[in-house]
């Protein structure tokens, strides 16, 4: 009882830090542990996600596989180098995984510039990937412009969680 | 579709080519010749539909000489004579400039009536003009005879007239174009109902939905998907001469425009390289293909022969988005988008890329312009907060919007520069609609598609 109090506690304030900066308040996803742990024993380390696939690398990101960005921008802010870092630890790590970076946009906007304006945001994760390191020709770009909301509210905090680069590895 | 003839000879030969069956059931060949009323008094600006708002249209059921079926109607050319008038009545009645009164609620006049009117029944009803046509049909699965009549009924006049040789399938395109020659007549302005539209049809959920190219007749009917929606697709134009598409689609996952002959139901790559490519458009006359292509992230804006082959030319160079754009009616400009001064705003440029100026200094960002065919104004998405349509003159005066909702954009002309189309996202759902509006803003309505609907492009008057 005391233990869930304290888990709510430290979510609640990860929620309302998380909310004073860009990203949005349902991000990243919560741990795994708390919902998990008390239903299903722990699986077998043998049967987790092959390492150097998609799942597996959505797993190790835990969240970190995607960057925000404000409204009409796509600078990498201190938040998305973090992200951005772990992302690139794992390439070099996996030297075989190709890459794609999925550049989004919220839906203010009109359709034919946020297609140009995804494409600028995967590329400045691409870019900053390719400045850790990573060789450019393991990483493609593509965006979807407005086209593939995550939240699908009509709202700041869902529009937040749409101004997105999502890092993809090509199984 | 179609062959435009005079009445008096479609008249004559039907009498030689049927003598038994329609001489007694003919009406007198007309007397008057056409275009014969006085012109004053009857060309108005549209912008100022005051006077017009209340300019009663009766429009009875089409007649015909005899009644048989066609592969147009299997319940035969009577049945048809009040499927024409409907489409004439809905055409006319949904731009705000008439108060049209359908086949539905007016007697039925005979077919020696059609050139000779009842007045007296006429009059009795509050109606100014009145319009009478015929339907006939040679022979089964032969082609359609239309003829179309506008009378002045204060005057007893008859004030133009006109007929079509159509192909059973095209029956509509008749009561189009007998909807389009009371439109001008009456307005002053260039006809635009018989045109068509291609668009993006949608289903399913906000985060998942699929965007399928299709098409219609202006009025949503003879709707057609053209893609299955496996692959999205976006931002449709048709060519010029209606035998083309060129549209945005992610086949093979990656955005890449496309052009789509009609005819042969093939598509071909329009430019072939590793860069993404959007925002595809025609020139006036069809030659050229502009289009958006971004490398490392910078969107510049180019242009390449319609006819395949040839070497892009690049248009813009800014480090700056450079987006879309719109060819002015001659062919010698190019309205375009860019966020190279910090947000979307307007600018236009000489068809080879020379002269790059900003038009949009009113506040708020400007987004996809497009000239209207008649080069007087060019509407586009007004970003403040909401999205609105609004129009402006080619130097970037006189901005007004057209529209006041959550948000609507991407604006596209009908072909005589009168009324724009645009598509209205719900705020939640986002479901996705097209609309008309007039250029004073107060005619909007909506259109009947049997999904969602966006990304309207309206083509030219079909000949």
């Amino acid at each position: 009882m005391n233990k869930y109090a304290v888990a709510m506690t430290v979510a609640s304030a990860l929620a309302i830090s998380a909310c004073s900066k860009k990203a949005p308040e349902e991000l990243p996803p919560p741990p795994q542990a708390p919902s998990t742990a008390p239903s299903t024993p722990a699986p077998p380390p043998q049967s987790g996600p092959t390492p150097g696939s998609q799942a597996h690398f959505a797993q190790q990101m835990n969240g970190r596989d995607t960057i925000y960005f404000d409204t009409d921008r796509y600078n990498i802010d201190s938040e998305d180098q973090a992200a951005l870092q772990a992302q690139a630890q794992y390439l070099s790590q996996y030297s075989s995984a190709r890459a794609t970076v999925e550049g989004h946009a919220d839906e203010r906007g009109t359709r034919e510039y946020n297609l140009a304006l995804g494409e600028r945001r995967a590329n400045a994760a691409k870019n900053y990937l390719v400045s850790l390191g990573i060789p450019a020709n393991r990483i493609n770009t593509v965006s979807y412009g407005k086209e593939r909301p995550k939240a699908t509210g009509s709202n700041e905090a869902a529009w937040a969680q749409n101004r997105r680069a999502v890092t993809v590895i090509l199984n | 579709m179609s062959m435009k003839f005079r009445l008096a000879t479609v008249l004559a030969f039907a009498i030689a080519a049927a003598p038994a069956a329609a001489q007694q059931a003919m009406p007198s060949p007309p007397i008057l010749p056409t275009q014969s009323a006085p012109e004053e008094g009857l060309s108005v600006v549209v912008t100022d539909e005051s006077e017009w708002q209340d300019l009663g249209i009766a429009i009875p059921a089409f007649a015909t000489n005899r009644d048989q079926p066609t592969p147009a109607n299997s319940q035969g050319t009577a049945a048809l004579g009040v499927e024409l008038a409907r489409v004439i009545f809905n055409d006319l009645r949904n731009n705000g400039l008439f108060r049209p009164v359908g086949p539905d609620a007016l007697p039925r006049p005979t077919y020696q009536q059609i050139t000779a009117p009842a007045w007296g029944t006429w009059n009795g009803r509050s109606a100014e003009m009145l319009v009478h046509g015929y339907v006939q049909a040679a022979g089964e699965g032969d082609r359609l005879t239309v003829g179309c009549y506008l009378y002045d009924v204060q005057l007893q006049q008859q004030l133009v007239r006109e007929g079509w040789d159509v192909a059973p399938a095209d029956w509509r395109r008749a009561a189009h174009k007998c909807a389009d020659l009371i439109y001008s007549r009456l307005s002053g302005e260039s006809p635009f109902f018989d045109s068509k539209i291609a668009y993006i049809a949608e289903t399913g959920p906000k985060d998942n939905r699929v965007k399928r190219l299709a098409i219609m007749d202006s009025d949503g009917a003879n709707h057609r998907f053209i893609t299955n929606g496996q692959s999205m697709a976006l931002t449709p134009r048709y060519s010029p001469d209606y035998s083309k598409i060129l549209y945005l689609s992610f086949l093979n996952g990656y955005p890449r425009i496309y052009v789509y002959d009609i005819g042969t139901g093939r598509q071909t790559l329009v430019v072939e390289n590793q860069y993404p490519t959007l925002a595809p458009r025609w020139s006036p006359d069809g030659r050229w293909i502009m289009y958006s292509m971004a490398v490392a992230g910078n969107t510049d804006i180019y242009r390449v022969s319609a006819n395949g082959g040839g070497t892009p030319v690049k248009l813009t160079d800014s480090p700056g988005l450079d987006v879309g754009g719109s060819y002015s009616p001659d062919g010698r400009q190019i309205v375009f988008e860019s966020d190279r001064s910090g947000s979307q705003q307007c600018y236009v440029m000489n068809a080879d890329g020379s002269n790059q100026r900003r038009i949009s200094f009113f506040g708020g960002r400007c987004a996809t312009p497009e000239w209207s065919p008649r080069g007087d104004l060019i509407a586009f998405t007004h970003v403040v907060g909401d999205l609105r349509v609004g129009v402006m003159t080619p130097s970037g005066g006189g901005m007004r919007h057209l529209t006041n909702s959550w948000q609507d954009e991407a604006p596209t002309w009908a072909p005589n520069g009168r009324i724009v189309q645009f598509f209205r996202t719900a705020r939640g759902s986002g479901e996705a609609s097209i609309w008309q509006v007039d250029l004073t803003g107060r005619n909007e309505r909506r259109l009947n598609t049997p999904v969602g609907a966006s990304d309207p492009a309206w083509g030219p008057v079909l000949p």
